[in-house]
This record gives C-alpha cells, sequence and structure tokens, in this order.
C-alpha cells in the first residue's frame, strides 16, 4: 500500500493505524519534505508527487493500493498557496498517471472535500453525492478539489478495473486537525457575517482514519467501497452554537467588510482565508450521508456536535466560556427562586 | 364576479363618513406601531427577556400574598424562561438538515407572530381538520400581499389552530436566502429553498410542506388583479407530492391581497435594487416607514379538501398532461374557494 502526504499528522496517523491491518503487508509512505512525527514500521520514501519520479517508486513498490490523501487546504509549515495547488494538481496528476502505467494497482482512494459543492444561496439545502453545484468554487483549494475529481474521474474510465473510492469529507475538526476553519476556530474573536447563520458539519479525526481504513480495504459484505461517498458526522450546527459551545465571542461584519478583509489579509500573506472560506461562513453547506451508511457501510462514531464538543475541549476556554455564563444564568435564577419556595408554602396556607 | 364583491380601496379609505371606522383605523394602527418595536428587535430578542427578569426581585416583595397563585405561575414562567436563555447562550440547542430551530421558533418568532395574527389581522381558520394529523402533506395556497406575510401567518395558523400543533416548512424563493438576516430568520424558523430537492427530503421525513406556486407573480401583483390566481408555475409541487405520495392541500387567504395595495410598480429601481419588483402604495413609499405598515385586514384562512395522490402509480410523476390536469384541479379548487370566502365575507376590515 503506498500512502502519499504522510508528512501531515492526518497521514502519519493512518499510516500508523493501517499497519496494525492484517491484509496490509508494507506501507510505503510518500512526502515530499520528511515526516516530524514517527510512522510506525513504514517505509518512508522521500518523493515529491509533482516530480515523475513517483512512477518509478510505484513501479518499484509494486503497491496495489495506492491512498491519496496529499489533496490539502494549508500548506505544511510556511509552504505558500502555489505550492498547495502544485501538490494538489499537478501531485494528482502524475500520481494517475503513475497509476495508469502500474498494472499493480488495484484500488485507489482519494481525500476530497464536500467543497466541490461550492456554497450559494440558491442550493438546495442538503447536497447528495450527485447534485450538481450551481455555482461552480471559482478559486482556492476548493477548485482544486474540483480538478482534482476531474482527474480521477478520467483515470476511472481508463482504467474500468481499477476501484476508486473518491470521499468528500466535511470540515475534518480534531486534535491534530490542520484545516483553515480548525485555524478560524481558534481566532480569540470570531468574525462573522452580518446576517447569517451558515449551516456546518464537522467529521472527528478518528472517523477519517477509519472510513480510510474501510475504503482501502476489500468491501465488507453488502457494501461497495467505490464511488464517491460524502464523509460527514450526523446532526448540524450553526456557528452562532459553535462559537456559543466554544465560548468564543463573535464581531458580525457586513459582507463586504468581510471580502475586502479577507482580501488583505490574504495580500499580506498571513492565512489563507480564501473567498470560498468565506462563502462557507456565509451560507453554510451541509451533504448527505445515507450513501456512506447505507453503501459504504460505516457509521461515524463522532456526531457533528460530539466532535465539536471534542475540539472545543482541546482549545481551552475562551472570552466567553459557556460554564461561566450559564452559571451567571444560574445565579440570577437562583435570586427569584429562592425565594421560590415561598410561594407554594403560601398557598397552600 | 370576485370584483363585484370587493370593497373598492379608496371609498374605504378617503370616506370618513362611518363614525367608528376611523377610530377603529386609528386604535389598530397603534396597536400595530406596538407591536413594529417587538418586531425590529426580534434578532434579539434575550436581552430583553433578561432584563425584564432582573427586576422581577424587587417588585416580588411588595407584591400582595393573594397574588401568590399568579406570582407561582410567573415564577415559573421566569424560570422557564432562564432555561430557555441559559440553553441560548450556552449553545445548547438543535437545528435540523435544513436549520430550523424549533425551540427558537415556538419560543420566540411565533410568540413576536401571534399578536399580529390574533389582533391585527384576526385571522379565521376553516378547514383545519383537512390537514393530517400525522405524516407528509403538502400545502398548496395563493400568495399575495407584496410581503410574504400570508405564508407567516398560514404558518401561526397550522401551529395555533391545528390538534396537533404541526409545524410548516414552507418552500420560500430564493431571494429569501440572498438577504442577510432575512435568510437567518427564514432558515430558523424552517423555511428552505423552493426547490424539487428540499420539497422532497421534507415530505419524506414527513413533514407538512407548505408552498405557493404564484411566486412572484402572485404576490407582487398590481392591486386590480387582487383574488385573480396567476400561473402555478410548471406544477413541479404537483410531480413532488406524487413522488412522494403524499396529499395535496389546497389553501385559499382572503385578506392578505389588501395589505399593501400596489398600484405601481417603479421597474427601474427594483431593478437596480436586484428585487423582482418594487411596490407603490397610496403610502408606500411617500410615508416612508409609517407607510410600510400594512392596512388591518380582516383575513380567513380555508384549508380545502385534500387532493390524494397515492392512486397514481410512481411513474405518473413524469406524465405532463397529469401534471397539467392537476395543477388546474389545484388551482381552480382554491380559485373557487376564494370566490366564495369573497361573497361571504361582509368588508374588507372586519
Amino acid at each position: 500500500m503506498l500512502v502519499t502526504g504522510v508528512a501531515r499528522q492526518l497521514g502519519g496517523r493512518f499510516v500508523r493505524r493501517i499497519q496494525r491491518d492484517p491484509q496490509v503487508d508494507r506501507v510505503i509512505a510518500v512526502d515530499a519534505v520528511a515526516p516530524e512525527h514517527h510512522l510506525g514500521g513504514a517505509d518512508f520514501v522521500q518523493a515529491d508527487i509533482r516530480q515523475p519520479g513517483i512512477a518509478r517508486v510505484l513501479a518499484e513498490t509494486a503497491a496495489d493500493t495506492v491512498v491519496h490523501l496529499d489533496v490539502t487546504a494549508m500548506a505544511l509549515g510556511s509552504g505558500s498557496r502555489t505550492t498547495v495547488k502544485e501538490t494538489n494538481v499537478i501531485g494528482t496528476m502524475q500520481l494517475l498517471g503513475a497509476c495508469q502505467k502500474s498494472p499493480n494497482v488495484k484500488r485507489l482512494v482519494v481525500k476530497s472535500s464536500t467543497n466541490v459543492y461550492g456554497s450559494a444561496p440558491r442550493d438546495p439545502a442538503v447536497f447528495t453525492e450527485t447534485t450538481p453545484p450551481k455555482s461552480l468554487p471559482s478559486g482556492g483549494f476548493a477548485k482544486d478539489t474540483v480538478e482534482v475529481e476531474g482527474y480521477v474521474r478520467g483515470f476511472a474510465r481508463r482504467r474500468p478495473d481499477v476501484a476508486v473510492c473518491v470521499l468528500r469529507f466535511a470540515n475534518i475538526l480534531g486534535p491534530t486537525a490542520d484545516t483553515p476553519l480548525a485555524s478560524y476556530f481558534t481566532l480569540p474573536v470570531l468574525p462573522t457575517v452580518f446576517g447569517y447563520d451558515p449551516r456546518l458539519q464537522f467529521v472527528h479525526e478518528d472517523d477519517v482514519i477509519e472510513v480510510l481504513r474501510i475504503a482501502s480495504h476489500e468491501p465488507e459484505r453488502g457494501t461497495l467501497n467505490s464511488g464517491t461517498f460524502n464523509i460527514a458526522g450526523d446532526g448540524v450546527l450553526l456557528l452562532s452554537q459553535c462559537s456559543r459551545r466554544l465560548g468564543r465571542p463573535t464581531v458580525p461584519l457586513l459582507l463586504p467588510a468581510v471580502t475586502w478583509a479577507g482580501s488583505l489579509v490574504r495580500t499580506l500573506g498571513m492565512t489563507d482565508f480564501s473567498p470560498e472560506q468565506i462563502r462557507l461562513l456565509t451560507h453554510g453547506r451541509v451533504v448527505s450521508t445515507v450513501q456512506m451508511r447505507e453503501t459504504l457501510g460505516f457509521r461515524p462514531k463522532y456526531t457533528t456536535a460530539e466532535t465539536f464538543a471534542e475540539f472545543a475541549r482541546s482549545q481551552g476556554p475562551g472570552l466567553l466560556p459557556p460554564e461561566a455564563l450559564a452559571g451567571a444564568v444560574d445565579r440570577i435564577a437562583a435570586l427569584p427562586l429562592a425565594g421560590g419556595g415561598h410561594p407554594p408554602t403560601q398557598s397552600a396556607n | 364576479m370576485a370584483d363585484a364583491k370587493v370593497i373598492p380601496f379608496d371609498d374605504d379609505r378617503s370616506r370618513a363618513g362611518a363614525v367608528q371606522r376611523p377610530a377603529r383605523r386609528r386604535s389598530a394602527g397603534s396597536r400595530r406601531k406596538g407591536s413594529e418595536p417587538a418586531l425590529v428587535r426580534e434578532v434579539q430578542p434575550l436581552p430583553s427577556r433578561a432584563s425584564a427578569q432582573d427586576d422581577v426581585p424587587v417588585t416580588r416583595e411588595e407584591e400582595p400574598p393573594q397574588q401568590a397563585n399568579d406570582e407561582g405561575g410567573l415564577e415559573r414562567r421566569i424560570a422557564g424562561g432562564l432555561s430557555f436563555l441559559r440553553r441560548r447562550l450556552t449553545g445548547d440547542y438543535e437545528v435540523d438538515d435544513f436549520g430550523y430551530d424549533e425551540e427558537l421558533t415556538d419560543q420566540v418568532l411565533m410568540s413576536l407572530l401571534r399578536p399580529v395574527y390574533e389582533k391585527y389581522f384576526r385571522v379565521e381558520v376553516k378547514g383545519v381538520e383537512n390537514i393530517p394529523a400525522e405524516g407528509g402533506a403538502l400545502i398548496v395556497a395563493n400568495h399575495s400581499g407584496t410581503l410574504p406575510l400570508d405564508g407567516l401567518m398560514m404558518q401561526v395558523a397550522v401551529h395555533d389552530q391545528h390538534p396537533a400543533n404541526r409545524h410548516l416548512r414552507l418552500l420560500a424563493a430564493d431571494l429569501v436566502f440572498m438577504l442577510p438576516v432575512v435568510n437567518e430568520l427564514a432558515r430558523k424558523a424552517g423555511h428552505t429553498l423552493a426547490c424539487a430537492e428540499d420539497a422532497e427530503r421534507l415530505l419524506g421525513r414527513g413533514e407538512l410542506v407548505g408552498v405557493m406556486p404564484e411566486g412572484f407573480k402572485g404576490i407582487g401583483k398590481p392591486f386590480s388583479e387582487r383574488y385573480k390566481l396567476q400561473r402555478f408555475g410548471r406544477g413541479g409541487f404537483v410531480s413532488t407530492a406524487l413522488r412522494q405520495r403524499t396529499p395535496i392541500i389546497p389553501c385559499s387567504i382572503v385578506g392578505a391581497e389588501e395589505i399593501y395595495p400596489m398600484i405601481g410598480n417603479a421597474k427601474t429601481l427594483a431593478r437596480l435594487l436586484g428585487f423582482p419588483y418594487f411596490p407603490l402604495t397610496p403610502t408606500f413609499p411617500w410615508l416612508g416607514p409609517l407607510g410600510a405598515v400594512p392596512l388591518p385586514t380582516k383575513w380567513t384562512i380555508q384549508f380545502g379538501e385534500p387532493i390524494l395522490t397515492d392512486g397514481y402509480p410512481p411513474e405518473a410523476a413524469e406524465d405532463p398532461m397529469l401534471m397539467f390536469n392537476l395543477t388546474d384541479q389545484v388551482r381552480e379548487q382554491i380559485q373557487h374557494t376564494l370566490y366564495k370566502l369573497l361573497v361571504q365575507r361582509r368588508s374588507v376590515f372586519f
């Protein structure tokens, strides 16, 4: 089995976990930079998937399963957006080219994102895997994923003998997740768009690892693990709920101001807070996970709310901790309720 | 036939003939003014609630003991309000996939709409027994009144009058979801975009879905065309109901047509603002925000006999002829009921 993008926490965790499965003989971990975390007993090969050298790695190792995790929104360390985009798009093209030449490859798993649906007020409330997006993402990571999925579809047409599984993950949260939304939630004060309360869905890292395992092995009886699947925890949280549960105050800004501030921050190179991200935080996005349950046979351990609670615990208290607010309300409640013992006795008299 | 029975708008307004009528209108107007700040405040109803609770302990001590019973009720309400406030502040509440916030709708949004429903428009509801107590059903209603107040009143009517207190999930135009604040409130009140996917998903979950197929053609039609049903789109609502095998309940709303008598349409301004129409009424925009106060008409909402769809085979949803026939049937039924209700109506305002 060959896994790309192992220098990231998620890739590292997956590599460590997958080696414990009896079906897996050997794991070849590939990334352009050496990982800081250990990879268990996996063989690390330092190779840049943007270079044709990846084909040689694949041919030499004769891997039968390729798990492509190097489709990410954020650069590792201090990389620029251009590098990320090249790794996402060119890297996928090179990797798929390599897979096409390799007769050994039987299974391909690609990490994608629900970003492919975009986010617009004219969209239906819940996306299924077949819903066409009303407005295609114009740039950033979302456009990368659209292009990656396009190449993967092309590959699946040319190599019908390979089982291809595309997993569209909702916003991944967890103690080590490095997604733009996770870094947004670490801000002390959350800027929000005035007059909009987006619906968000989260998926826990543990569930991500688990579903990647299911997708990279032979399918269980009665399930099918090739195709495209939305992966998200049950339920929905509004951004306002998230900020309150996290205990971080929000600053509602007018939409033009947010767009302007976003482009300013991007120009200064502080963070890749893309227009797609702003659209997500304006209109929100909810996907249907019926296919995930019924076809893939995967049931996430964490709901959206539980994932978020777990994440909030790892973040530490914000400026307005919910416990403090609840305590304040309880103190107000204690005032009339302290005397609240009297009315029943009076009426009894 | 309908027009003959409609009291002409100008007569009713300019004439001071009836002695009690101006007084009535004024009192209604002032009542409306009372509810207006509440509407403005509805985005943040919690602080006002909290401040109301703050001064309760002070007044409590002076209260005579014979009010103990009232006080007990009051305390219960305060306790309820505080636990509501606690849940709200800590984000400890649930919303569904569509962003519908049942608690907020029941406790806040409905109580804001209820005075308008009961006191201002004095809505009379008929035929509520035609709505099933459980399972999906599609309520199809006429649309009018420049602002979609008729949908909101229908929602209150279904919730308050139906024995099972069912929640109506309205399908709204995409414009609603583009406007800030409005989209947030609409989602929280359980509305969603009028598209086949959302409607089918809601009906499949056994929800009661409300749709107004006339859309902007109905709500933005001039006053002279009141109570004349416009075209019912392509009848997408019929195929949705057929696919989900849910009954269609025609609903006729009388009274909403006269709340904002639209005598003109500033098309250039509408195009500039991106709205489908920009209404000109005798009072709006000439009197500014005061002109945006709707006229206190008396409303009647009649739910008609359900049209069952489970007798049709599944492939019937693809039959355009059947679609048009069923659409016409629903449309005719609503139009006839409208005429009937108009004949029975004594006056526009009471």
